[in-house]
C-alpha cells in the first residue's frame, strides 16, 4: 500500500460546557442562542484528529487533511488542527442553512472527500455536542460506498489492512478492515487531544487553507436537501424539571442517614 | 405503507430493550392500522422468537450460519433486505452499540431518514415525529422525519412492553443473500468488572468526581451497591480520571439507564450526565454542596460528606 491519506472531519460548535443557567434557546428559530459562549471544535472531532496523529506517528508516510463544513468562523477549528500538525486543511463554506441536516452534511463531506482525495480513511467524531445526531459518519460511509466502524478509539496498520479497536456496551472489540473506510471516533484515555505548541499555533495562521463552496463541489440545492429534506426540527424547548428534592432532616448526621436508609429501602425494594 | 418493523439481535435475547421496543412497535402498528413485523438477526436468543411472536403479527428470523454473530456489514445488509420486503413506515431499533452503528446506514439504504436516541415517537398519518434530547441534555427537540421509512433508534428500555393478546404471530425463518465484506470483528473482549448490564439494572449506585479516587469505589461504593442489590456506575469525570472502567460511564456519551432508583454519590449532575439518567424513576443524591445541580433532579437528598454518610448508611442498611 502506498502512502495512506486520512481525512479528519471537524465541526465547530457552541461550547457545550456552558452551564445550564446560562443556556438559552430561540424557540422560534429552533436553535440555541450563542450568548457569550465561545465557539469550540467538537471534542470527538479533536479525539479523531488525535487518533489520526498517533497513527501517523506509527506510520510516518501518512498524510492528514482536516476538513470542515461550516461558517467562516470554522476556519478557527481548522487553524487549530493545523497547529496540532494536520498536514493540510480545507473549509467548505456553508452558505446554505445554518444547521444543515445530517444527510446534507454527509453529501457535502463526501463531495469534498472526492475532490481532495481519494482517502484511505475518513475519521469523524462519534457525535457532536450540539445536535448530537450521531449520523454523519454512517451516512458519509453510505455516500462513499465504503464500510463503517463506530466508536473506534485506536487504529493500527497491519500490512494492507487496518486493525481498529472500538468500544461496545459490554467492553471492546477489534475489527480488521480493508481501506477505504469511515471510522467514527470516541474518546478514551489515550486519544486525549494534544495541546499545540505556541510556535505551531503562530505558524498555523500563515499556512495555506483551501476554501471551497458547495458550488465548487458540484452540489446544487437538490443535493443539499433543499426541497424535501431529511428531517426538520419542528420544536425546541428546555424541559421543566418538576422534581422537588426533599432533603432528609434530623439533628445529627446519624438521624439524617437513618431516614435516608428508610427511603432507599422503599425505593430499591428487596435486594 | 403503514407497517412497523422492529429490528432485534438474537444475542441480546428478550431483554428490557427488546420488550420496550416490541411494546412501542405494537402501539404504533395499532395506531396506524398496520402490521408489526419483528426481524431477528442472529442465532440463539432463547425465548426471544416466541416472546416476539406473542406480540407481533410476523416474526422473521434470519439465522443462517453467516449471521450467527454480529458483523456490521452483514447485519446491515440482512436488515436492509428484509425491510425492503415489507410495506414499512417505521423501523425501530434499540440504542446499543450495534444498532447505533447501522441505523443511519439502514435509513440511507432504504431511502429514508433516521433519528436517534428517541424517547417518544408520535404518528400522525404519514408523519413520524421523534422526541430526543439535544445540546448535551440541556434542551429537547421534536424532529419530523421527511423521508420514508423513518428509522429511529430509541431509549428502548423506557418504553412499555406490550401485553400479548390473541393468537401469536407467524414465525418465518428466512435466508438472505449476503455481500462480500471488507470489515470483520476478530476479537470480542468483555469488561468483566461486573457492570455489563448497567442498562438493565433496577438500582444503580453511581460515583462522581467527589469520590476522589479508585479506592473508595471498591471499599465504600461496592459494598453499598451489594447491600442495595445495585450495579455500580460513574460520571465521565470518574471514568476519565481512570478510577473505574469507561464502560461504567453514565451520561450523554455513556450508558443511558432507566433504573427504579439511581443513587448519585459525590456527583454534581452536569446536564451531560443527567442526559443518561432522564429515564430513572427516582434519583437520590448525597453531596456536600446543597447547590449541586443533581438535587434539582432528586426525590430525596442528603447534604453530607459521603465519607461519613456512606459508612453510616451501610450500617443502617445492614
Amino acid at each position: 500500500m502506498t502512502a495512506m491519506k486520512i481525512l479528519v472531519c471537524m465541526k465547530q460548535i457552541i461550547d457545550p460546557e456552558v452551564p445550564v443557567r446560562d443556556f438559552r434557546i430561540d424557540e422560534a428559530r429552533r436553535q440555541a442562542e450563542r450568548g457569550s459562549a465561545s465557539l469550540v471544535t467538537n471534542i470527538f472531532c479533536e479525539n479523531a484528529l488525535e487518533t489520526a496523529l498517533q497513527f501517523r506517528e506509527a506510520n510516518p508516510e501518512v498524510k492528514i487533511t482536516a476538513l470542515s463544513y461550516g461558517a467562516a468562523s470554522a476556519e478557527e477549528s481548522l487553524r487549530k488542527a493545523l497547529a496540532m500538525k494536520a498536514d493540510s486543511a480545507a473549509l467548505v463554506l456553508n452558505q446554505e442553512r445554518e444547521h444543515p441536516d445530517p444527510l446534507t452534511v454527509a453529501r457535502v463531506l463526501a463531495a469534498a472527500a472526492g475532490k481532495l482525495g481519494p482517502f484511505d480513511m475518513v475519521l469523524v467524531g462519534r457525535e457532536s455536542g450540539d445536535w448530537g445526531s450521531g449520523q454523519t459518519g454512517a451516512l458519509l460511509a453510505e455516500e462513499l460506498g465504503v464500510p463503517c466502524v463506530a466508536f473506534v478509539d485506536k487504529i493500527e496498520r497491519v500490512g494492507a489492512k487496518l486493525r481498529v479497536k472500538r468500544q461496545t456496551d459490554s467492553g471492546s472489540e477489534v475489527l480488521e478492515v480493508e481501506p477505504p473506510v469511515v471510522l467514527t471516533i470516541t474518546n478514551d484515555e489515550h486519544n486525549v487531544p494534544r495541546i499545540p505548541k505556541i510556535r505551531d499555533v503562530m505558524m498555523s495562521g500563515r499556512q495555506p487553507l483551501t476554501k471551497l463552496s458547495a458550488n465548487d463541489l458540484g452540489l446544487d440545492a437538490a443535493a443539499l436537501g433543499g426541497g424535501n429534506g431529511y428531517y426538520e426540527v419542528v420544536k425546541l424547548s428546555i424541559p421543566q424539571k418538576d422534581s422537588k428534592c426533599e432533603f432528609v432532616t434530623g439533628d445529627t448526621l446519624d438521624q439524617q442517614v437513618e431516614r435516608l436508609a428508610e427511603r432507599l429501602k422503599e425505593l430499591a425494594g428487596p435486594a | 405503507m403503514n407497517d412497523i418493523v422492529v429490528g432485534l439481535f438474537a444475542s441480546s435475547g428478550f431483554d428490557k430493550a427488546a420488550q420496550g421496543l416490541t411494546g412501542e412497535g405494537r402501539r404504533l402498528a395499532d395506531l396506524g392500522g398496520g402490521k408489526l413485523c419483528v426481524i431477528i438477526v442472529g442465532s440463539g436468543g432463547g425465548t426471544l422468537v416466541a416472546e416476539a411472536a406473542a406480540v407481533a403479527d410476523v416474526v422473521l428470523q434470519a439465522d443462517q450460519p453467516e449471521l450467527a454473530e454480529y458483523q456490521p456489514e452483514t447485519y446491515l445488509a440482512a436488515l436492509a433486505e428484509l425491510c425492503r420486503q415489507q410495506r414499512v413506515q417505521v423501523v425501530l431499533l434499540a440504542s446499543d452499540t450495534y444498532s447505533q452503528e447501522i441505523a443511519a446506514r439502514l435509513a440511507h439504504r432504504l431511502g429514508g431518514s433516521a433519528v436517534g436516541d428517541g424517547s417518544e415517537v408520535t404518528l400522525d398519518g404519514e408523519m413520524v415525529r421523534v422526541t430526543r434530547q439535544v445540546y448535551g441534555g440541556k434542551a429537547q427537540a421534536v424532529v419530523e422525519l421527511r423521508r420514508s421509512p423513518a428509522v429511529a433508534w430509541l431509549r428502548a428500555r423506557s418504553f412499555a412492553p406490550a401485553t400479548p393478546s390473541g393468537a401469536p404471530g407467524e414465525i418465518r425463518r428466512v435466508t438472505v443473500e449476503l455481500p462480500a465484506v471488507r470489515s470483520r470483528i476478530v476479537e470480542r473482549l468483555r469488561d468483566e468488572s461486573g457492570t455489563a448490564k448497567l442498562e438493565d439494572a433496577r438500582v444503580i449506585v453511581s460515583g462522581g468526581r467527589g469520590i476522589g479516587g479508585a479506592e473508595a469505589f471498591t471499599t465504600e461504593l461496592r459494598p453499598l451497591a451489594d447491600q442495595l442489590g445495585a450495579q455500580l456506575g460513574a460520571s465521565r469525570a470518574a471514568c476519565d480520571a481512570g478510577w473505574v472502567p469507561a464502560t461504567w460511564q453514565v451520561g450523554q456519551t455513556g450508558k443511558k439507564v432507566a433504573p427504579e432508583l439511581y443513587l448519585a454519590i459525590a456527583l454534581s449532575g452536569s446536564s451531560q450526565h443527567m442526559a443518561g439518567v432522564s429515564e430513572a424513576k427516582n434519583i437520590v443524591a448525597i453531596n456536600t454542596d446543597p447547590e449541586a445541580p443533581i438535587f434539582k433532579y432528586c426525590r430525596f437528598g442528603l447534604v453530607a460528606d459521603y465519607r461519613k454518610a456512606v459508612p453510616l448508611l451501610r450500617a443502617k442498611l445492614g
